[in-house]
């Protein structure tokens, strides 16, 4: 996990669904194995997220949360 | 050794290894991206009201973002927000245009099926929206188009409406009927919603 962030999606303060949208897209110029940090607050985007990598594949390679902002290290299938 | 013995044994061993495969498979799990099931999300779009259209979209955007292959059939009052905005009068009958006075076409000018009171109901969502920064109808349908939904526009609404080809938005799929979206609807891993 020492790997670097490859691309950043800020989704701070978005509404169900655009933090996935948002991430959905900015996944497309990711190569495989490479790492998205995605920066959320909507509390629906834990379970949102999980389920999400379940359908594409994807996987969560940490997850934090630190004042209100969740913080997922997603790794590119 | 009895006489179908090659046959049935083959078709034992056959089974064995497709358990063996799928038990290897779950073991696996979280990355069984080698043989992906494609999964499909189907809806029918039948009312033309921003509480209805809303999901519709919603779900349309997420389930592309998930990698569904996505589809949503444009049908009845559900087709009517699909005319480009501008369009003010459609239609090329009396009564057609008259529906299109009574209820004005494109994405920005949808009612609410509860709730309206002559446009307070809209403009309130519309403010709440803002505040819990919840996407518009307009950025959900971008985000559907770039992610690939596929819209259908029914040809028999079309034809009722006296609605064209460049009446509507851009990037819509060719207008087709009840048995292809009944197709779509019955495929595997489909799952398919009616709003």
């Amino acid at each position: 996990m020492s790997d670097t962030i490859h691309t950043s999606v800020d989704a701070k303060g978005l509404s169900c669904p655009m933090p996935i949208v948002k991430t959905a897209q900015a996944v497309k110029a990711v190569p495989a194995g490479e790492l998205i940090e995605v920066l959320a607050t909507d509390p629906g985007s834990v379970k949102d997220f999980a389920a999400w990598t379940r359908s594409t594949g994807n996987t969560i390679v940490e997850q934090t949360e630190d004042d209100g902002v969740f913080r997922f290290v997603i790794k590119r299938a | 050794m009895a006489t179908e013995t090659p046959a049935a044994e083959a078709a034992k061993d056959e089974a064995a290894e497709a358990q063996l495969t799928e038990a290897i498979a779950a073991e696996a799990q979280p990355d069984a991206g080698a043989a992906p099931i494609q999964r499909q999300l189907v809806v029918i779009n039948w009312s033309g009201e921003f509480d209805k259209v809303l999901p519709t979209l919603i779900m349309g955007s997420v389930a592309a973002a998930s990698g569904y292959k996505t589809s949503v059939f444009l049908t009845f009052w559900g087709l009517l927000p699909f005319v480009k905005d501008e369009k003010r009068i459609t239609g090329d009958g009396m009564m057609q245009k008259m529906l299109s006075f009574m209820q004005r076409p494109g994405i920005s000018h949808m009612k609410m099926s509860k709730m309206n009171f002559m446009g307070m109901g809209p403009w309130m969502i519309g403010k709440l929206s803002e505040q819990y920064n919840v996407a518009s109808p307009q950025e959900l349908l971008e985000a559907c188009q770039l992610m690939g939904v596929e819209f259908l526009p029914c040809q028999m609404t079309m034809d009722m409406f006296g609605l064209k080809r460049e009446d509507m938005i851009d990037g819509l799929g060719d207008p087709v009927g009840a048995a292809t979206v009944l197709e779509l609807m019955t495929e595997d891993h489909t799952g398919s919603l009616f709003i």
